[in-house]
C-alpha cells in the first residue's frame, strides 16, 4: 500500500515542478480483488493494484486538475504542466478561494464540537486486507452448495479491497485515510423466480456468506410461480436495500450549490414540512456502521449534521466556496446555518457537494420487517429495486422496477411471489407516507451509495405497470 | 512492449496457463466544462498499466498492475495464474474458446484533427460563447456546457501469437439549459442528453455539431416548456426522433442480445435477458421494417463501438441482429460463442481500461434507415395524430429487458400532419417486442445519425463503456403514453 510518507515525498517532488501560486494533491488507489460467480461457477476473477495522484494548481482565481498513475519525475513534471496549462488560460474567477489551510484540517467544526463527535473508528482490518483468492473461492463454494441443495443457480460477487485517500496542499494541509472493504452479493435463480441479498463492511468478520445465501435461496423458493396482480397504489414493505436505492436520489440535492443553481427539489422548501414527522436524517461519517474518509475533497473535516428533523429539511451541506457564495446570496437567512461542512467534491467540479454518510435516526418505536408484514392487511413486500431514474426533478418522481423477490402480503402474511412491477413514485410523497420503520442498518444496493437506513412500511406506493416475470 | 508481453506470457505458460493474453493500455482524457459563465471542469488524466488474463485448469484468472518493470509484470502474471487456480475450485465445466486466427495489426481511429493538439483557449472560448447564448435567453436559470476528448492506445498480445496495436480517439461535446420557475425544473439539451454527441473522431466533430448556432433555440425551448401543456396520458401513435430511438435500441435491443446476459453471467447485477436461445431465428422481434445490425467496422461510421479488433483480438464484424423483423443474432465472445455452438466470436469483448476484464459490450447497434426516401417532415406530414418525442430525459427497463419507460425533454403533438403544440413532461412505456412490432415507418438515410452513448454501465466492478447507435426517426402505432405522471 502507498503510505502517507511516500505520498508526502511525491508531493514534495510535485511542488518542485510547479510554478503555480498554490498546489494541492489528492492521492488515491489501493489493492482490490473481486471473485464473480454465475451458473454455480466462478466465471470472472480479478485483482488490481493501482495508485494515482491528481494535481490541482491555482493562479490567482484560475484552477485546474490533472491526474496520473506514474510517480517518476518525468510523469510528475508532465502532470503538473498539464494542470498548469489548463489553469493559466482561464478567466480569473473572483469566487475561487485560496486552498484550505492546515488549521482547517485540524478543526472539528462547530456542530461536531457541540455533539461531542467521537473519533473516527478504525476502518482498516487486516483480515479483510489479507483475503486470498482461495479464501474467496471457498466462500463461493459454500454459496454454490447452498444453491445446489435448493436446486437453484447462484450468481454474485465476493470482493475485498484495501484503499487509501489522502490530500496534501501547499498551505500545509495534510490528511490521510486508509480502509478496507469486503462485499458479498448473491442472487439465487429458480426457473421463474429469484432472490437476492447483499452486504458489505470494512471488516470481513461482519459478513456471513452462508446466512446471506440462505436468505436469498429462501426468497427464490418462496417467490416461485409468481402471481400477477394489477398495478395500482399499494401499501409496501420496503426492505432496507429498496429504501436505500430510492432515497439516494434525494441527497445530491442537499448541497448548497444545488440551491444556488436552482436545480434542487429543496428550492423554496427548506424549513417547511416536506416529509412525515417521523423522518429524521443525519450525515455522520463517524457513525459505527458508516465508512469512508473523514475529510472532503479539499481536506476539510466532515461534520456530523442533522439534515432533516421531524420531516423538515433544516440545513444543507457546503464546500468552502459554496458557503461563501451562499452567504452573499439572496438565500442567506432562508436555508439554515451556512458554513463549510466538509462535504465538498474535489475542485473544480460542477456538483459542489453532497452528504455521503447518510444515517437515518432510529424511530421511536422500531418494528421488524416481520411486524410490518403482520400489521398489513394487503400489501407488497419488496426486496430490491432496479434501474431507478428520475422522471421529474422537482417533484422527485422516480421510476424503476422491483426485482429478485416481490411478494404479496394478505392478512398479515406473505402468501406468494408476484410478477415484478414498474413504479412511478414521488420521493417526497413516499417519505410523507411512512407508517413504520425498522432500526436502521448499514445497507448496500446498486443504485446509490451505502447508507444506514431502515426498512419502511409505506402507504399508497404507486405501481403503474406489471412486467412479464 | 514485446519484452513486456514475453515476460508475462512466458510466466503464465510456465505456471500452467493454457491460454494467456496481455493488454497494455495508455489512456489520456481531457474534460472541459462551463457553468453559468464560469469554469465547471478543467481536467486532464493519464493512466498507464498492464493486465494479464489466463486460462488455467479450465478457469479464468485476471491480474493487473501499473508497475511495468520485469519483476512486477512476472508477478502479475503469476498472480493471474493463482487466481485462475482458485477459480477452478468452483466450476461446472471447463472454459473453451472458439478458434481465432492470430494476427499482427496496427490501426488508428480515422481523424482529421488530434483533439489534444487543439488549443485549450479555443476550446474554452467556444464553450463560453455557447454559454453566453444560452444565458441570453430570459428565464434560463442554469447553463452548462462540456467538451471531452479521449485517446486510448492499446497493445494486445496473446499466447496464440496475436500482436495488435490500436489507438482510438473519442470526442464529445454538448450543453444543457435549465429553467426553474414555480414548481418545475425544465431542461433542454443539445445535440443530445448524456453530454451531447460523442463519436470516435477528432476535433472535426466539434465543428460539425453547430453548437453555437443552436444554443439560442435550446434556451428558448427550455423556458417555453413552462407554458406548454402537460403531455396527455393514453394510447397514441408516437414518433421518436433519432437520438431517442438510439437509446430505445440500446436498452431494448442492445442489452438483451448480449450473450453473457442470456447465459446468466450477469444475473447478479445487470440482469439476464428475455432472448433465450430458442428465440434465435424464431422470434418476430419487430415489424418487417425493423433491420438492426451490430457493426463495429470502420465502414459503419465513427461510432463509439467502432474498432478494428476487440479486446481478445477478434476482428470487427457486422452481425445481423434483426432482419426484416426476425431475430437473427447475438453479441458474442470466444467463450460464449463456444457455449452456444457458434463457429466464431462476433468480436464484441471490450474492457474499460487496462485494469478491467474485457466483457461483451455493444458495438454499434444500429437500425438501418428506410429504403424509401422519407424525411422527418414528410413523416410528420403523413401522420394524422401522434406525439413526437425528442431528447431523452429518463430511461428505465426491467432486468430481462421487457418492460421499459422513457421520458423525453420535450414533446410535440402532431395533428393533421403538422406540429400543433409543444408538450412538457412526455413519457411512453411498453414491452420490447410489442413495441418494435408496432413500427410502421422509418426515415431514410438523410435523417440517420450515428449517436454515441458514452455512459453504458455493466459488470462487477462496474465498467463504463461507449456504444454507438445509428437511427433515423421512426413511427410506432398505439403506444402507451404518460404513465410516468399518472
Amino acid at each position: 500500500m502507498l503510505t502517507r510518507d511516500q505520498a508526502a515525498e511525491i508531493f514534495a517532488r510535485i511542488r518542485k515542478h510547479a510554478t503555480a501560486d498554490e498546489v494541492e494533491c489528492l492521492f488515491y488507489g489501493g489493492n482490490s480483488a473481486l471473485t464473480r460467480f454465475a451458473n454455480n461457477t466462478i466465471h470472472q476473477n480479478m485483482a488490481e493494484e493501482n495508485y494515482g495522484v491528481s494535481v490541482r494548481t491555482s493562479f490567482d482565481g484560475r484552477t485546474a486538475r490533472a491526474a496520473t498513475n506514474r510517480f517518476d519525475d518525468d510523469s510528475l513534471r508532465d502532470v503538473v504542466k498539464a494542470s498548469e496549462d489548463l489553469a493559466r488560460v482561464q478567466e480569473s474567477d473572483a469566487d475561487l478561494l485560496p486552498l484550505a489551510s492546515a488549521e482547517i484540517a485540524s478543526s472539528r467544526g462547530r456542530d461536531a464540537r457541540a455533539s461531542k463527535q467521537p473519533d473516527l473508528p478504525s476502518r482498516h482490518f487486516e483480515q479483510t486486507a489479507k483475503l486470498t483468492p482461495a479464501e474467496r473461492a471457498d466462500a463461493v463454494g459454500q454459496i454454490v452448495r447452498i444453491a445446489q441443495r435448493h436446486k437453484l443457480t447462484a450468481a454474485g460477487i465476493f470482493a475485498s479491497s484495501e484503499s487509501v485517500e489522502g490530500i496534501f496542499n501547499s498551505r500545509g494541509l495534510s490528511q490521510w485515510h486508509t480502509q478496507t472493504l469486503a462485499e458479498i452479493s448473491i442472487t439465487m435463480l429458480a426457473p421463474d423466480s429469484s432472490g437476492w441479498q447483499k452486504a458489505n463492511s470494512p471488516d470481513i468478520a461482519a459478513l456471513n456468506a452462508v446466512s446471506l445465501a440462505q436468505v436469498a435461496a429462501a426468497k427464490a423458493a418462496k417467490s416461485a410461480a409468481p402471481r400477477e396482480v394489477p398495478a395500482g397504489k399499494y401499501t409496501v414493505v420496503l426492505e432496507p436495500a429498496a429504501v436505500l436505492d430510492t432515497v439516494g436520489f434525494g441527497f445530491y440535492d442537499f448541497g448548497g450549490l444545488a440551491i444556488l443553481d436552482q436545480r434542487s427539489f429543496l428550492s423554496n422548501r427548506i424549513g417547511k414540512q416536506l416529509f412525515g414527522e417521523n423522518i429524521n436524517i443525519w450525515d455522520d461519517v463517524a457513525h459505527s456502521q458508516q465508512s469512508g474518509a473523514p475529510f472532503d475533497g479539499e481536506g476539510v473535516p466532515r461534520q456530523k449534521l442533522k439534515l432533516v428533523e421531524n420531516g423538515v429539511v433544516k440545513r444543507l451541506v457546503y464546500a468552502r466556496g459554496t458557503a461563501s457564495k451562499m452567504n452573499n446570496s439572496e438565500y442567506a437567512g432562508k436555508v439554515g446555518p451556512i458554513e463549510a461542512t466538509g462535504h465538498g467534491f474535489p475542485i473544480p467540479n460542477e456538483m459542489g457537494e453532497a452528504p455521503m454518510n447518510i444515517v437515518f435516526e432510529p424511530p421511536a418505536e422500531p418494528k421488524t420487517i416481520e411486524q410490518m408484514i403482520a400489521s398489513t392487511e394487503r400489501g407488497i413486500l419488496v426486496t430490491r429495486l432496479w434501474y431507478i431514474r428520475e422522471v421529474d426533478p422537482y417533484e422527485k418522481i422516480l421510476t424503476g422496477m422491483t426485482r429478485d423477490g416481490t411478494f404479496l402480503i394478505e392478512n398479515g402474511k406473505v402468501v406468494c411471489g408476484l410478477r415484478n412491477f414498474r413504479f412511478n413514485q414521488s420521493l417526497i410523497e413516499m417519505l410523507s407516507n411512512v407508517e413504520q420503520m425498522s432500526t436502521p442498518v448499514r445497507t448496500s444496493g446498486e443504485e446509490s451509495f451505502d447508507m444506514v437506513v431502515p426498512a419502511m412500511k409505506v402507504r399508497d406506493f404507486n405501481f403503474t405497470e406489471v412486467t412479464k416475470f | 512492449m514485446n519484452d513486456l508481453s514475453s515476460w508475462a506470457l512466458n510466466t503464465a505458460s510456465v505456471r500452467g496457463a493454457t491460454y494467456a493474453d496481455v493488454r497494455v493500455v495508455h489512456d489520456r482524457s481531457r474534460g472541459l466544462a462551463t457553468k453559468n459563465g464560469k469554469i465547471g471542469n478543467a481536467s486532464d488524466a493519464q493512466s498507464l498499466g498492464m493486465s494479464v488474463r489466463v486460462l488455467v485448469n479450465g478457469a479464468w484468472g485476471f491480474a493487473s498492475s501499473a508497475d511495468m518493470g520485469r519483476d512486477a509484470v512476472e508477478n502479475t502474471a503469476a498472480r493471474a495464474v493463482d487466481i485462475a487456480k482458485a477459480s477452478a475450485q468452483v466450476k461446472q465445466s471447463d472454459v473453451k474458446l472458439v478458434p481465432e486466427q492470430a494476427v499482427k495489426a496496427d490501426w488508428t481511429t480515422p481523424h482529421k484533427i488530434d483533439p489534444f493538439s487543439t488549443s485549450i483557449e479555443q476550446n474554452l472560448a467556444l464553450l463560453e460563447k455557447v454559454d453566453a447564448e444560452l444565458r441570453a435567453v430570459k428565464g434560463v436559470t442554469l447553463a452548462e456546457t462540456n467538451m471531452n476528448f479521449r485517446r486510448e492506445e492499446q497493445w494486445f498480445f496473446s499466447s496464440e501469437g496475436a500482436e495488435i496495436h490500436q489507438t482510438k480517439y473519442t470526442t464529445g461535446a454538448g450543453y444543457v439549459a435549465y429553467a426553474f420557475a414555480g414548481n418545475e425544473i425544465q431542461k433542454r439539451s443539445y445535440p443530445n442528453s448524456f453530454g451531447g454527441q460523442w463519436q470516435n473522431k477528432g476535433y472535426e466533430l466539434i465543428d460539425e455539431l453547430k453548437l453555437v448556432e443552436n444554443a439560442r433555440r435550446i434556451g428558448e425551448e427550455a423556458v417555453a416548456l413552462h407554458s406548454a401543456d402537460q403531455c396527455p396520458a393514453g394510447v397514441f401513435d408516437i414518433i421518436l426522433e433519432s437520438s431517442q430511438l438510439g437509446l430505445q435500441i440500446h436498452e431494448s435491443v442492445g442489452h438483451p442480445i448480449e450473450l453473457d446476459r442470456v447465459l446468466g453471467m450477469e444475473a447478479n447485477f445487470a440482469g439476464t435477458s428475455f432472448l433465450t436461445l430458442e428465440k434465435l431465428r424464431t422470434l418476430k422481434y419487430g415489424s418487417e421494417l425493423v433491420n438492426v445490425v451490430a457493426d463495429a467496422r470502420q465502414e459503419h461510421g465513427p461510432g463509439l463501438g467502432t474498432f478494428a479488433f476487440d479486446d481478445e483480438g477478434v476482428p470487427a464484424q457486422c452481425t445481423p441482429i434483426i432482419t426484416n423483423g426476425l431475430f437473427t443474432g447475438y453479441l458474442s465472445s470466444r467463450e460464449t460463442a463456444s457455449v452456444v455452438g457458434l463457429q466464431r466470436s462476433g468480436g464484441t469483448l471490450r474492457a474499460e481500461g487496462w485494469n478491467r476484464l474485457p466483457m461483451i459490450r455493444m458495438t454499434n447497434i444500429s437500425i438501418l434507415p428506410g429504403q424509401k426516401p422519407l424525411t422527418l417532415e414528410q413523416l410528420i406530414s403523413s401522420t394524422d395524430h401522434a406525439i413526437l418525442f425528442q431528447t431523452n430525459r429518463s430511461w428505465s427497463i426491467d432486468d430481462k429487458r421487457y418492460n421499459f419507460q422513457f421520458g423525453t425533454e420535450i414533446g410535440w403533438e402532431i395533428k393533421n400532419g403538422k406540429r400543433a403544440r409543444m408538450l412538457k413532461n412526455p413519457s411512453y412505456s411498453g414491452f420490447t417486442t410489442g413495441f418494435w412490432n408496432s413500427m410502421d415507418a422509418i426515415c431514410s438515410r438523410d435523417e440517420w445519425t450515428l449517436w454515441g452513448t458514452p455512459n453504458c454501465g455493466k459488470g462487477q466492478p462496474q465498467q463504463v463503456m461507449g456504444t454507438g447507435h445509428g437511427a433515423s426517426p421512426a413511427r410506432f402505432r398505439k403506444v402507451k403514453v404518460g404513465s410516468a405522471y399518472s
